[in-house]
């Protein structure tokens, strides 16, 4: 009997295998980072299927403006390090622009508004297939998803009359103005993520890890205290020690009470935990439909 | 610990998304805030309880019918193993979605209602289990809290499953009595059916062997891409990667590649940092060879002692999967691995009518239709028979009028 590969090993292998198909499928792919833990590992992910080649796609980040520094300099670190080429559309140009309008009041975030700012990159761009960090285990809607998943010249997903897909043969194939949102971690859950990054040693943001911040609560969830947060009087502004399971901009990302400095300490946390990653949402939290509404209308 | 996808099949009523509901409760995979969204939700079992079977309708047209449209894919895992769940479509008119679902399952869970017993749908999915070649079948009998837990109707469902199973080529397959809604033999063996003396679901997802001899298989990789650095440094770098479908690559193997022809031997093998002496089954891999040979995107290599099939004309089964019917008269696309070739579908050999699996003869290809058939490619494409090597035996049809995937190849020999 032969050793059966570690699971990790396996998702690993598949995800490399997409990320070629990529490679190999379309004219201008981009790799979408976000500065998260799960587009970090992609960028792992593509230095195990191109090295020492270059990357056959530049690094694109949508950059809300409301950004944890930490992520910023971690991402100007990485690129210096791994030497690959990074595009940054910003949601701000957009706003000055007047082709979005800033939410206004309590939860305002810019969450819906990068939709615009990623569908004007990819246009401006002309990429044809945007790899993505999205997991199906994150959401029901991205359960559903494709790993190839064809967007219209709108940049619409079409759940009801999504291509079948079989095996490991991905169908690239697209009219002029389509683009494909291709996801290589699909199959990956959060704890995966996290047993990869530990295995693989790969350095994250400092966020991830429990350290002090202002924070106050609202909507019985802890939001680092920020500029781009909208706050008044009833706001009591707290110093907890916290960390972030999740990177997206400061105004939707709420923050967990932890004392999980190293990662084994993150991975025991995840493993007791009852509540799931994107529990810690906002954006999720608008209606049982939240992400597919978004997904349609052209989202991650 | 390693890792097994498989996927459940079964119709509107059988209690296919409560038995999913039930696995992912019983392994404690269900999350405070996920109870809580269900807890908030209006759906509801007749005794009050939460209804598990919502967990897994992710749409909102899937809400709001009641039924699983497209396949959803769920995750969890136990100190034993890592699960992936395809969570297919049952009715007939998902046919596609379901074969979707299937593909990538290493087992299968066909699910009976024990009041109805072996119905026309029983017969489809285990047809289709055994065309996609799926090593493992478990057949649960569910609802056995509305006959009694009577064993006499389990024992009858089993014997009524043996006998349509002589038709089908299926041959692993386990039978379990079970209640999803009310939790017997699922997570937990049953009191209520101590008669039953087999293992419960949950065991036997946890237990059943996987990746059966799929690195003793006949080596092949297909070339994803070339890796070319062109830096001074790397000025001669050539590495040509791809994922190993089957069998293993050891260094100094003699390798052919297909379907030029041409052999070498495999100098280096790499995984990004690591240099190891094999490649095998499901490893993403880097190989370099000792010559330097005109190899690109969509050759394959193998172990020149293992030779595959190569052939313009092949047989096959197909499943159609497009809403307009094939066109004998026009010329597709045929994704093999990494390969993309123009094809037509030269002949028609038969259809099944796959509720009651009699060979129909006369009749066009349409949605959802399942025969053998004759295609005729541009290029010579290097395979083996689906059966014997999955990896390899397979192939998809794309219409270049839609770029929509139209067609699940699955490959049986080379025509005449």
């Amino acid at each position: 009997m032969s050793t059966k590969p570690d699971y990790l090993d396996e998702l690993e292998a598949e995800a490399i295998h997409i990320l070629r198909e990529v490679a190999g499928q379309f004219e201008k792919p981009a790799l979408l980072f976000s500065g998260g833990k799960d587009s970090i590992t992609l960028v792992r992910l593509a230095e195990k299927a191109f090295r020492p080649g270059k990357f056959p796609f530049p690094l694109v980040h949508i950059d809300t403006g409301h950004n944890f520094e930490e992520t910023i300099q971690y991402r100007d670190e990485m690129i210096a390090r791994i030497g690959e080429k990074l595009i940054v559309g910003y949601v701000q140009d957009d706003i000055d622009a007047g082709r979005v309008v800033e939410q206004k009041g309590k939860n305002a975030s810019r969450n819906q508004l990068q939709t615009v700012t990623l569908l004007n990159t990819i246009a401006k761009h002309e990429f044809d297939a945007c790899i993505g960090g999205a997991r199906r285990d994150e959401e029901k809607a991205r359960a559903k998803e494709r790993v190839f998943s064809v967007r219209d010249e709108f940049g619409q997903w079409n759940p009801k009359s999504q291509r079948p897909e079989l095996w490991d043969l991905y169908n690239g194939k697209i009219h002029k103005g389509e683009n494909v949102r291709v996801f290589p971690i699909s199959n990956w859950t959060e704890l995966d993520v996290w047993n990869y990054i530990r295995r693989e040693k790969i350095p994250l943001p400092s966020i991830y890890f429990a350290h002090e911040r202002d924070v106050i609560t609202r909507n019985g969830q802890l939001m680092a205290a920020s500029p781009f947060l909208n706050m008044d009087d009833e706001d009591v502004v707290q110093r907890k020690n916290v960390r972030f399971r999740t990177v997206g901009d400061m105004s939707c990302t709420a923050a967990v009470e932890s004392y999980a400095f190293e990662i084994d300490d993150i991975i025991n946390e995840i493993s007791a935990s009852n509540i799931s990653e994107r529990g810690a949402r906002m954006d999720d939290k608008v209606s049982e439909a939240a992400m597919e509404d978004r997904k349609k209308g052209g989202y991650f | 610990m390693n890792m097994l996808k498989f996927l459940t099949a079964g119709s509107v009523d059988d209690g296919k998304s409560t038995l999913i509901g039930r696995l992912l409760y019983d392994t404690g995979s269900i999350l405070d805030d996920q109870l809580e969204a269900l807890q908030r939700s209006n759906r509801k079992n007749d005794d009050g309880t939460i209804d598990l079977a919502i967990l897994t309708d992710g749409l909102k047209a899937e809400r709001e019918q009641g039924i699983t449209i497209d396949v959803a894919y769920k995750y969890f895992q136990t100190d034993k193993r890592k699960f992936i769940i395809a969570d297919t479509p049952g009715h007939i008119q998902y046919t596609r979605n379901m074969v979707t679902g299937a593909s990538n399952a290493e087992l299968a869970i066909i699910l009976i209602d024990a009041r109805k017993g072996v119905i026309e749908q029983t017969i489809r999915h285990s047809f289709l289990v055994s065309l996609l070649a799926i090593p493992h079948i478990i057949v649960c009998v569910n609802k056995m809290d509305m006959v009694d837990y009577d064993r006499q109707v389990f024992n009858n469902i089993v014997a009524d499953y043996r006998a349509m199973m002589a038709k089908l080529d299926l041959s692993d397959v386990e039978f379990i009595p079970v209640s999803a809604l009310k939790g017997d033999n699922v997570g937990f063996k049953s009191d209520r059916m101590f008669w039953y003396e087999g293992k419960t679901l949950l065991d036997y997802l946890e237990t059943v062997e996987t990746h059966i001899d799929e690195d003793i298989k006949a080596a092949r990789m297909p070339v994803q891409w070339v890796v070319r650095p062109q830096t001074d440094e790397l000025h001669d770098y050539r590495g040509y990667a791809g994922k190993v479908l089957s069998g293993t690559f050891k260094l100094n193997d003699s390798v052919t590649v297909l379907p030029s022809g041409f052999t070498s031997t495999l100098d280096r093998i790499e995984l990004f940092d690591k240099r190891p002496e094999e490649a095998s089954a499901g490893m993403s891999v880097t190989l370099h060879l000792k010559d330097e040979i005109d190899i690109s995107r969509g050759d394959i290599l193998v172990k020149s002692s293992q030779p595959p099939i190569v052939s313009q004309l092949i047989e096959a089964d197909l499943c159609w999967m497009d809403t307009k019917p094939l066109d004998p008269t026009h010329t597709y696309l045929i994704q093999h691995n990494s390969k993309v070739t123009r094809c037509k579908i030269s002949e028609v050999l038969y259809k099944m009518q796959i509720n009651t699996l009699e060979k129909l003869y006369d009749e066009e290809f349409k949605l959802n239709d399942i025969g053998r058939i004759v295609i005729k490619t541009a290029e010579p494409l290097a395979f083996d028979v689906y059966q014997q090597n999955k990896a390899n035996g397979r192939a998809i049809i794309i219409d270049s009028r839609t770029n929509l995937t139209v067609g699940a190849l699955m490959f049986r020999a080379a025509a005449e």
